[in-house]
């Protein structure tokens, strides 16, 4: 998957929850937004982003990404 | 199927208006209505039958005609029995052998004028005052026919499905009342005086006039004044069966009136409850391309899209599709297929091929068009209220003081909805319109909007978050209505943000574009109404903002309290027939039926034991996923059924490249359309007069679809679907719609009361039908919401990313006029082209002016996307620097020029919205443009004056 679409989508997510005045409140809301909304190798992609650098990331967004990494792993893929 | 006889009780229903019953006596016989009721419709009640022909129950009684006599004892003279209202102890006679001679000599007169050419007459058997003749027993005309009489008057052929024959006419006024009362739209007079008084639709022909051919004065036409053109080539019809129409999300009722297995003419069902009798020139006229010779009626395969298609049978085109979704599966892994169900189709068909992606295909990779409009409307809804739907009847506006119309242009995308609400407004209700465009309601016949907000594109969130921010901080929210029905700390926390000065009118005006004062007295007026309803479209959806918007008018909403009765609620209109019902059916890739999360085990395990296959946990690719995952090589089939996304979807180069790039694309449709050109597996679809099944409309409404002629290509939609699950080795069992619908029931909580035999009986039925609400659910969320506690949601406004620029100043907005629909693939192959042939750029004088741009000329429009050249109009109901057109016809390539920004919940991208999309753009006259006199007078020709004597928009014809 294209990693600049999916850092902005991920972004303009960000920027839905950055509105909510706690900060883990949002994070969770980004994260939790990724898991019900984002097919595995959507995930799988901005996760290897972040790894990468996460360049272009808002601050939100690679904060969401990391505190909730364990959630927004994908499993193995099924053949 | 049914007779074509209908039901006509003369004078309309007012049991909701009158009083008390009284009791009096009609030809000696005892009968008790409510006060208020004519004479004419209690002696019909009474099975008294009373002669007329100015009267008919869809319009209020007029009293012209002077067939309806009656003698009321102690009264003197003749009162007409349509305009006299019931009193208590009446003694009415309605035949007397002075009301015979009376009714006898009114007849004279009336066929003294009138052509006898009964024989060849095309309502000959269907004729009103041929019935009348023979009731009241005219035997001769006293008069002769030698006088002076209308009978040369020359008959008015112009509009493409209806004549006007004046010779024909009696001047009762029924289809002029018709197009006040019903349509809203006065284009019809009664032209003189006595003898020289005739009908007349303005100075010119139906065709140059105001007229919106919606069909209310051919329904009302008691002769064959009115009458459809098809009625005189094939005859009257000689059965009928009841539908629904498969055109917007309004969803009409009609009786499609047949002979054989063709139909005649498609007429508004009465007891319809969506359309409550009434129709649009779609719905009514427009059904002709179910037999358009464009039809492919022979499955097709080819190994590349460069090759041509070779026609091949069923199985073969069955065998083959399933085979190479087989064989991709084997080689890029279980997730590299997937399918897109139809909002056009039935809510059966749309079940059935989730249900052949989740269990045959073994993914979640399904999703449906409403990814290019609705899909924020269920998050938005589903987040805040608890349901992903509307929470009205289309009833409940006949009960709004205040309408707000959003991003939506009802009468010309739901315009039978339109003709409801413009009623309610013409009888004092109040209307807010925040539009960038001057849509038609804003300044319509004997209505006006209170406010117009002529926002900026783009500024939505904007615009309701300072009205709920002058609600707060005025002191004028229901206070006592939120703290007992909405969750109070997410409430509280909302009320901390919207209060902040950065949310007021003052701050936010100049960015909406619309003085602080104008949104000040908005909010006033829908705050302060006792009730007030929203109506919003895909001008809110269509948006980077949209499931924000929504939110925020969910906010708006509760705030006032003007959620849970009548006359209020958060109302979507849809923009296809069945968005709301592909949508329930579990059309999403995260959701399945009942928008049940697919990480909900409780849920998996119910589907999965009734489908017997597990069901995958994970939510599956929604379309512009799948289109990337094509680009990057992990998504190589796709199954479409019903939908042309290579059209519809914005950024079409992109789509196309997509679709290039899979290796397998099956397309289900009627017409070799857009995406077909990609395609390897064409199987033909069926139109909805070929299956059965059902549709569900913007109110939740599930209405029968019927079938009233085979399908062409020998399966209906849900048959071919049920082919290709069994050669994929997944066998479906059904042999009729009902009962996949009996398996929706079972595993659907909301659809757990629905059956065809209940749809039948009730003749439709609004979801949640169940234990709780066995006959349906006209309001939702009367006494709690969805969720239990509704949720404020915090919907900070967020600039569009898109500026304009030196080198791209102006917005693009798109949207649908009333005589086309969609992409035009139904639309386009009927006689509507009369009104619309061509997709144009609508722009404000000043933008023309500044590039030279006159009326007619045609300009390319471009964007970083892509460009595309399209005639222009020059409107001022267009606002400097946003320039608009629809998407109806593949040439013009609307949606090349539309880029890929979307919803950030939804991905919903900014498309065809008359208010929502930004894509800047840059036109410029092209070179050897000339205005064409062709174009201007055909412009002339078509175009709807408003009430100013404004063109309107997308009336134009190259």
């Amino acid at each position: 998957m294209d990693a600049q679409k999916l850092v902005k989508m991920c972004n303009e997510i960000g920027a839905f929850f950055a509105a909510e005045p706690d900060k883990a409140t949002a994070m969770a809301g980004l994260a939790g937004h990724l898991k019900r909304f984002w097919e595995p190798r959507m995930r799988r992609g901005i996760l290897a982003h972040l790894d990468g650098g996460g360049a272009g990331l808002s601050p939100l967004a690679v904060e969401a990404l990391r505190m909730h990494r364990a959630m927004l792993e994908p499993k193995a893929v099924r053949s | 199927m049914d007779s074509n006889k209908i039901l006509d009780r003369g004078t309309p229903d007012r049991s909701a208006r009158v009083g008390a019953p009284v009791t009096l006596q009609i030809d000696g016989v005892a009968v008790t209505v409510p006060a208020g009721t004519s004479l004419m419709r209690a002696a019909h009640d009474a099975g008294v039958k009373v002669p007329k022909l100015c009267a008919t129950d869809s319009l209020d009684a007029f009293g012209s005609c002077r067939l309806c006599l009656v003698e009321v004892e102690g009264r003197r003279g003749y009162p007409a029995s349509c305009t006299t209202p019931c009193e208590p102890g009446m003694k009415v006679k309605t035949q007397t052998d002075k009301l015979a001679k009376l009714r006898r000599s009114t007849m004279e007169l009336y066929i003294s004028d009138h052509p006898l050419d009964c024989l060849t007459c095309p309502a000959n058997g269907n004729c009103e005052l041929q019935d009348m003749a023979g009731v009241v027993g005219l035997r001769e005309v006293r008069y002769g026919y030698q006088g002076e009489n209308h009978l040369a008057a020359p008959k008015d052929q112009s509009n493409p499905y209806f004549t006007f024959d004046p010779s024909k006419c009696i001047v009762c006024s029924r289809c002029v009342r018709a197009c006040e009362e019903i349509q809203g739209t006065f284009a019809l007079t009664v032209q003189g005086r006595g003898f020289d008084s005739k009908i007349a639709p303005g100075p010119g022909s139906f065709l140059e006039s105001e007229c919106v051919s919606c069909g209310a004065c051919v329904q009302a036409c008691p002769t064959a004044t009115l009458m459809e053109k098809s009625v005189y080539d094939q005859g009257q019809p000689d059965h009928s069966a009841i539908t629904t129409c498969a055109y917007c999300g309004v969803g009409c009722s009609f009786r499609a009136e047949m002979k054989g297995d063709q139909v005649v003419r498609m007429v508004p069902h009465k007891d319809g409850r969506a359309n409550r009798g009434h129709s649009c020139v779609k719905g009514r006229f427009a059904f002709g391309y179910a037999t358009h010779k464009d039809r492919i009626k022979q499955p097709m395969i080819r190994a590349s899209i460069q090759e041509p298609w070779r026609e091949v049978t069923w199985e073969q085109a069955i065998a083959h599709a399933a085979s190479e979704i087989r064989r991709i599966q084997g080689k890029y892994g279980r997730g590299s297929v997937g399918g897109i169900t139809s909002s056009r189709c039935t809510n059966e068909e749309t079940y059935l091929v989730q249900k052949l992606v989740r269990a045959a295909f073994g993914n979640n990779n399904v999703d449906t068009c409403a990814r290019v409009c609705h899909s924020p409307t269920g998050y938005g809804l589903k987040t805040t209220l608890g349901e992903s739907a509307g929470t009205q009847d289309f009833d409940s506006v006949m009960h709004a003081d205040v309408v707000v119309v959003m991003g939506a242009n009802p009468t010309d995308a739901h315009p039978v909805f339109a003709s409801r609400m413009k009623k309610r407004l013409r009888e004092g209700a109040q209307l807010i319109v925040i539009d960038p465009r001057k849509i038609d309601l804003v300044d319509s016949p004997h209505t006006r909007a209170a406010f117009h907000i002529q926002l900026q594109p783009g500024t939505n969130v904007a615009v309701m978050n300072a009205l709920a921010h002058v609600v707060v901080t005025e002191g004028l929210a229901k206070v006592d209505y939120v703290r007992a029905r909405c969750e109070l700390p997410e409430f509280d926390k909302w009320q901390a943000f919207i209060r902040d000065p950065k949310n007021s009118p003052e701050v936010l005006g100049p960015v909406i574009g619309v003085p602080a004062t104008t949104l000040r007295d908005a909010a006033r007026l829908y705050a302060t109404a006792r009730n007030a309803a929203i109506y919003y479209g895909l001008g809110v959806t269509e948006h980077s903002q949209g499931s924000t918007t929504v939110m925020a008018i969910a906010n708006l909403a509760m705030l006032t309290g003007n959620l849970g009765r009548p006359g209020v609620g958060v109302n979507p209109l849809r923009g296809q027939n069945n968005v709301q019902g592909s949508c329930d059916m579990g059309s999403f890739p995260h959701e399945l039926p009942g928008y049940r999360h697919v990480s909900d085990p409780t849920v998996r395990e119910l589907f999965g034991q009734s489908w017997g296959v597990p069901i995958d946990d994970e939510p599956g690719l929604r379309i512009p996923n799948m289109f990337d995952a094509a680009l990057d090589g992990s998504f190589k089939a796709l199954y479409v059924q019903g939908e042309d996304i290579a059209q519809s979807d914005p950024d079409t180069h992109h789509v196309q490249a997509a679709l290039t790039a899979m290796e397998c694309v099956i397309v289900q449709d009627l017409f070799i359309n857009e995406t077909a050109k990609y395609a390897h597996v064409f199987l033909p679809g069926a139109s909805f007069l070929e299956k059965d099944g059902t549709f569900t409309n913007a109110e939740r409404r599930i209405s029968r679809v019927r079938r009233v002629m085979p399908p062409l290509a020998g399966l209906a939609d849900w048959e071919a679907t049920m082919a290709l699950a069994k050669a994929l080795g997944y066998p479906m069992h059904y042999d009729h719609p009902s009962q996949i619908m009996a398996e929706i029931a079972a595993l659907t909580p909301t659809f757990t009361g629905v059956t065809y035999d209940k749809i039948d009986q009730l003749g439709s039925i609004q979801w949640p039908c169940n234990d709780q609400a066995p006959t349906g659910t006209p309001v939702m969320h009367v006494d709690q919401f969805v969720r239990g506690k509704g949720r404020f949601v915090i919907t900070e406004y967020v600039a569009t990313p898109e500026r304009t620029s030196r080198k791209f100043p102006l917005i693009l907005t798109t949207g649908r006029i009333l005589s086309q629909y969609n992409v035009g693939a139904q639309t386009r192959r009927t006689a509507n082209t009369a009104w619309h042939a061509a997709d144009v750029l609508e722009l404000h004088p000043h933008d023309a002016e500044a590039r030279g741009i006159r009326d007619g000329d045609r300009v390319e429009v471009e964007s970083r996307a892509g460009k595309t050249v399209l005639r222009a109009e020059v409107t001022e109901r267009m606002q400097p620097g946003v320039v608009y057109t629809t998407f109806h016809h593949p040439e013009s390539g609307a949606n090349v020029v539309t880029t890929e920004n979307s919803d950030w919940a939804t991905i919903v991208r900014n498309t065809r919205s008359p208010r929502c999309r930004s894509a800047r753009c840059w036109c410029r006259r092209r070179r050897g443009s000339r205005s064409s006199r062709r174009l201007r007078s055909s412009r002339r020709r078509c175009c709807r004056g408003g009430s100013d004597g404004r063109a309107e928009a997308g009336q134009d014809v190259q």
